[in-house]
């Protein structure tokens, strides 16, 4: 299965220790966004992965070492980049509010 | 082909929403996303259980295919369109297979339900209720579906187009990122493959770019549109999204997609395989 599960995928069965991952929340006004769309961009812009957010407003991606950009898509919000750093064997979490 | 006859924005669909010759069709690569919600009328197709064989690699047989549609209601003269997440990459991947098997009449939904998503547009829970039909397909169109043995040969020879994300083509990844990375087969990329993300094409919100801007990326990655094209990702869902560019809205002849893809040529035993950023040579 190549599966983009809701929210990314589960970790169930995933030997975390092998992945850089990369993962948080989408909220607005302080409430988690289940509609949105974060698109993960690598380190000359291009894109990567793209995942809805879960009904808790989450995310996940496995990433590579280095630099990343999370650019978050949801209605009615102009769009929010983020930078982060992953590293095979860690768990990058990053929180994004949209207006 | 023509963007007029291939392609359809999320307010023609909302216009034929009740249109009795107009079958919606979603199909997601997560199989459960519909059954959250989807478009009013939408009937499911689910990649992994309708339109792929469950004992061996490849697609469900014709006398299969007849009857899944004849099951959910689709005829040979409905208009079809489909839409689905991730950009619609298996929604691409589905007007591909109805082309392969000969519908007529099929179309995309421009930037599928993202667009719809962020749109606000309306999502339903109701499940429609279709007749039931007696469809008959075609045999297989092998003018748009690329094997193995072809695209060895096509090393050097054809346009090859590697729609993967750049770190994929270079070896750094082996899945798209919203996926774990352990994977069996070698990284890498075919010789001679140019490297044009999918996403090139595609606009944030899943909207296909304009023709003119799509001629302008294929030709400037060294895509020769006098040659032969075959295009190919990692499972082949991807690569129906450029197939469907070059093909469908470009109007190129003689474009195939390798559904085979990644999976099966980096684990092919003896095929060359470049490493890195540069497309290596033939």
């Amino acid at each position: 299965m190549c599966g983009a599960t809701e929210g990314g995928l589960s970790l169930d069965g995933v030997d975390v220790a092998k992945e850089a991952v990369v993962q948080g929340q989408v909220t607005r006004g302080g409430e988690p966004v289940p509609n949105a769309y974060v698109r993960l961009l690598d380190r000359t812009g291009e894109f990567t992965a793209e995942v809805p957010t879960s009904a808790s407003g989450h995310f996940r991606f496995f990433a590579g070492d280095g630099d990343w950009t999370l650019r978050t898509l949801a209605p009615k919000a102009d769009p929010v980049d983020r930078q982060v750093r992953a590293q095979v064997g860690s768990v990058a979490e990053v929180e994004i509010s949209v207006g | 082909m023509s963007r007029e006859n291939t392609l359809v924005s999320a307010q023609w669909v909302e216009d034929h929403l009740d249109d009795a010759n107009v079958v919606l069709v979603e199909v997601d690569e997560d199989t459960s996303a519909y059954d959250k919600g989807h478009i009013k009328g939408a009937i499911k197709l689910d990649w992994t259980t309708d339109l792929q064989d469950q004992v061996r690699r490849d697609f469900v047989a014709k006398d299969a295919f007849e009857a899944l549609l004849s099951e959910r209601g689709v005829g040979n003269d409905d208009t079809v369109v489909l839409y689905g997440g991730n950009n619609n990459w298996f929604a691409a991947y589905a007007y591909w297979y109805f082309k392969l098997y000969g519908h007529q009449d099929v179309k995309l939904l421009d930037g599928g339900r993202k667009k719809w998503e962020l749109d606000s547009r309306e999502l339903t829970d109701e499940l429609p209720q279709r007749e039931q039909t007696s469809y008959t397909a075609q045999e297989q169109d092998g003018s748009i579906r690329a094997f193995r043995d072809e695209v060895v040969a096509a090393i050097g020879t054809q346009n090859l187009v590697d729609v993967r994300s750049p770190d994929e083509y270079a070896g750094r990844l082996l899945a798209p990122a919203h996926l774990p990375q352990e994977q069996a087969q070698r990284a890498g990329h075919i010789p001679t493959a140019a490297n044009v993300p999918w996403s090139k094409a595609a606009n944030d919100d899943g909207t296909f770019k304009s023709d003119d801007e799509l001629r302008e990326i294929y030709a400037d990655a060294g895509v020769d549109f006098s040659k032969d094209t075959i295009a190919y990702c990692r499972i082949g869902e991807r690569s129906s999204h450029t197939w469907f560019v070059l093909k469908e809205l470009l109007g190129q002849e003689n474009v195939k997609n390798y559904d085979g893809s990644w999976t099966e040529y980096g684990s092919l035993v003896g095929v060359p395989v470049v490493l890195g950023d540069d497309k290596g040579d033939a």
